[in-house]
Parts: structure tokens; sequence; C-alpha cells
């Protein structure tokens, strides 16, 4: 009974998905028309027939995932180190700016960023989008190293010193090997939040045609039509990240009945 | 060593400048156009029924939201809390992976599954897809309390010769109810705010708060605009703050 429900909520949560991955193997130019079983879309998909403006937007989405995902995670456990080393006082402060980004709406964020430019009188393009793209993924990064540092023995930077390291060589050998865990699943988590980013890119990409694959289904969406492309794309998207997950699943069963 | 807190000093910077910042120009352009500081933007809104009303209808299809994702996830949390089987943890991952798939795509895919079965779009396809989208964040927090729950106290209640029902409502309810409380907060909030999803769901008929300062800003209506977002930042600051206590 109790799993019946479950299962049942499970397929009506998945049964849009499923509407993409069975229409990704029709020609039919409109989600939810059928006609007939083809492997078209994939291939017009893979040889980039379906317009530039689809690959840019690909292409832009990678680029500041990526951009902002590694300045972030950079930035973020930098400021971790720090923000653990402050008094009481200091770090209640920072802590409170960190989570503003966190709790604040989308919109919000994407809106205020956009008076930010247009006050300093900044023209909007990429680099703005991975600015704002970095100001709302650094926290999250924050808060994935912050457990590592409260776990970590402090004495053993110290003891790396007074053996005579360099502070560089005592932040390569001690501390970011054990803070990898941490700052990993912080760019992770930066990286799928700045690809499923769609409100803060709106406003702060400005009207050049900088598109990411958000704001370009919007704008497709907004047409009337969406780009039949998209929907083995997305297809060939959701599969992957159903392994990946299954992988470390598997892993991490597998490794816990070691133990 | 002792100097080390200096290393968040970029990140200060950095936040000062991106979040901060830009939070004060919000307030500022509400309160401040081309002739001084002014509450035209304000009384803008309040003398317009139309955007009240907007107002208003938004806070309660949040409000349906929250309430529709309580009812469908605290049972769902609850039995994968416990559940006999092995399984709790692949249904959790299960519940979080459709979040993977971008929300405006799966939007429309909802509405091409309403199309199917001949769903008009309206109010009741709105609050399926926003439920649709933020019901992990409901199921999820209150998983995590129930599974962190003590269960001797469970146990307790029945050695004393309690009921199913009343360890339930007396000993389970109120030990979740941390969990549901984040779980509203985390629905509420984002719910308040969308307004693509709400665009693509009802065809544009419906219109919500969020769409209302989208096409202001749009419009080059920048001290509107903000006028509305500082009115919204108050709702989320006033249900933080709820969340909080």
């Amino acid at each position: 009974m109790a799993n019946l429900y479950l299962w049942i909520l499970l397929a009506v949560l998945y049964a849009p998905i499923a509407i993409i991955l069975i229409f990704s193997f029709t020609e039919a130019k409109v989600l939810g028309s059928w006609s007939g079983f083809s492997t078209e879309l994939y291939s017009s998909l893979f040889r980039g027939d379906a317009g530039s403006s689809l690959n840019q937007a690909i292409f832009n989405t990678v680029v500041i995932a990526l951009v902002a995902a590694s300045v972030s995670t950079v930035l973020g456990s930098i400021a971790a180190i720090g923000i653990y080393n402050m008094k009481r006082g200091q770090r209640r402060v920072v802590s409170f700016v960190n989570s503003i980004p966190m709790i604040n709406p989308d919109i919000i964020t994407g809106i205020s960023i956009f008076l930010l430019f247009v006050f300093l009188g900044i023209g909007r393009g990429l680099g703005t989008v991975i600015c704002a793209h970095i100001a709302f993924c650094t926290p999250y990064v924050v808060l994935s190293v912050m457990p590592r540092l409260m776990k970590m023995n402090p004495s053993i930077y110290e003891a790396a010193l007074d053996l005579g390291a360099t502070p560089f060589m005592a932040l390569q050998k001690v501390l970011i090997p054990e803070l990898r865990p941490g700052m990993l699943s912080g760019f992770m988590l930066a990286l799928t939040l700045s690809i499923d980013d769609f409100a803060v890119t709106l406003f702060t990409k400005g009207s050049g045609g900088v598109d990411t694959l958000s704001t370009f289904i919007y704008a497709d969406a907004r047409k009337g039509g969406l780009t039949p492309e998209l929907r083995p794309l997305f297809a060939i998207i959701f599969i992957v990240i159903l392994l990946l997950l299954i992988i470390r699943n598997y892993r991490a069963s597998k490794t816990s009945h070691q133990v | 060593m002792g100097n080390r807190p200096t290393w968040a000093i970029p990140y200060i910077i950095f936040m000062a400048i991106f979040v901060v910042a830009p939070l004060f120009l919000v307030a500022y352009y509400s309160f401040v156009d081309d002739q001084g500081f002014t509450l035209r933007y304000f009384q803008k809104f309040f003398l317009q029924p139309d955007s009240v009303n907007t107002f208003i209808y938004s806070i309660g299809i949040a409000l349906i939201t929250t309430m529709v994702c309580i009812l469908i996830g605290y049972p769902a949390a609850y039995f994968m809390a416990n559940s006999k089987y092995g399984t709790p943890k692949v249904m959790a991952m299960l519940f979080i992976l459709p979040m993977w798939i971008n929300v405006l795509l799966r939007t429309l895919a909802t509405v091409a599954l309403f199309d199917f079965i001949n769903i008009p779009l309206g109010e009741g396809a709105l609050v399926f897809g926003m439920v649709y989208n933020f019901l992990p964040f409901m199921i999820y927090p209150i998983y995590n309390t129930l599974q962190k729950m003590d269960h001797s106290l469970v146990e307790a209640g029945y050695d004393l010769g309690a009921s199913p029902r009343r360890v339930f409502t007396d000993i389970v309810l109120p030990l979740s109810m941390p969990g549901v409380y984040s779980g509203i907060v985390m629905v509420f909030m984002p719910t308040i705010s969308t307004f693509a999803v709400a665009e693509l769901l009802t065809m544009n008929n419906v219109k919500l708060f969020g769409t209302v300062i989208q096409e202001n800003i749009n419009a080059g209506l920048l001290n509107y605009g903000s006028a509305l977002s500082l009115i919204m930042l108050l709702i989320i600051g006033f249900t933080s703050f709820l969340g909080d206590e």
C-alpha cells in the first residue's frame, strides 16, 4: 500500500519526462504528435542541423557553467578557510551575507544584479552572466567546504608549518587534499545550479543574443514552436545523469558493504 | 596563521559588489527617480487594483501549492522513512532526479501531457505544474526529520498502550514539524516568485506577481519594477523569518 502510493507518485512525476523521451523518437515538429518512429532528431542534433543558435546556446551554457563553477570553487574554498578562522561576530555577519543568494528568489537576484549593471553603465553580455552565476554559486561552495574544515584537525596544518613547509606547500599538501571532497561536491553543485539557472541569466544576458539553453527554450516557447532537437538533447542529458547516479549509488553500496 | 581570516576578503568584496550592493540598489530605485525621493511607485501599486489583485492571487496560488505539497509530500516522506525494504535511498534519488531536467522543458512537457489527455490549461494546470516542480523540496526535509527521529519514542508510545493513530498525532507528527516548516519555506518562496513556469502553463492567461515584475523591468520601468521587487523581498523576508522561529 505504502509502496503503491510512492510508485504512483513517481509515475506522475515522470510522466512529462517520459513524454520527452518518447517523442524524441519521432520527427513531428510539435511535442505530442507522433509521425512514426525515427531517430532523425538525434542525427540532426549531432549534425548541428538545428541551427546555429541552438548550438551556440549549448556552447554558452557549458562555458558559463564551467567558468562560473571553477571560479566559485576557488573563491568559495579560500573564503571558507577565512570564515572558519574568523571570530564569532564576524563569522555571523559573513554567514548571513552568504545565505542571502540562497534565500533570495532567482528573480530578485537577477533583477538586483541587472540594476547594478544599469547603475554602473556596464553593457550586458557573457561576462555579466558569468559574474552573476558566480555570485549565486559561491555560497553553496562555502557551505560544502565548511563541514570538511570543521572535521579537520587544525594541528595538521600547524605541524606542516612547524616542520618547515611554506604556507603554500602546506596548502597544497595538507589543506587541499583534506578539503577536496567538499570542493568537488561544491563544484558539482555550482555546475548544476549554473546549467539549471534561468531567471538570473535572463536578466543579466542583455539583448546581445547571449543565450543559454534555458533562455533559448524560453524564447522558443514564446515564439510558439519548440525546436524539436531539444527533445533528443534532454533525453540524452537525462539518461547520462541517470547512469551517473546509478553508478555512484552502486559504488557507494559496494564500499559500504566492504566496511 | 593569525592572518587567515583575511583569506575571506576577496569573497567579501565580491559579495559586497554582487549581492549586497544590488539589493540596496533595488531599494534605491524604488524610492528615488529622476526627480528625487518619491513614494509614487508604491502609490501606483496600491492604487491599481490590478496589481494588488495579482499580488494577492499569487500569494493564494503559492499557499494552495504549499498545502497540496504537504498533503501529497508528507505521506510520501513518511512511507519512505518507514520503508521496510532497503529502498528509501533509491526512492529519495528517484524523487530528485527529475529536477535535473531543465525546469522550462519539464513544464513544456507537462503542457504537452495536458494537451494529450485533454486537460484545459488554467489554474488547475498551474497548481499541478508548481506542485510537480517543488514537491521534492517538501518531501526531502520531512523525510530527513522523520529519519533522524528517535524511534524508541514511538516504541515507548506503543508500550504505554497508545493506538497507532495516537502515536502518529502525539509523537511522530509533532517531532516532524521542523521538517514541515522548512518544507513550507522551501516550497512557498520559489512558488511566489516564479514567472516563466506560470506563463507557459497557462498560455499567459494567468498572471502571477513574478510575471508582472518581469514585464515591468523588461519594459524599462525600472523604478516600478524595483518597487514591486522590494514588496516581494518583504514577503520573502517575512516567510524566512517565520521559518526560523
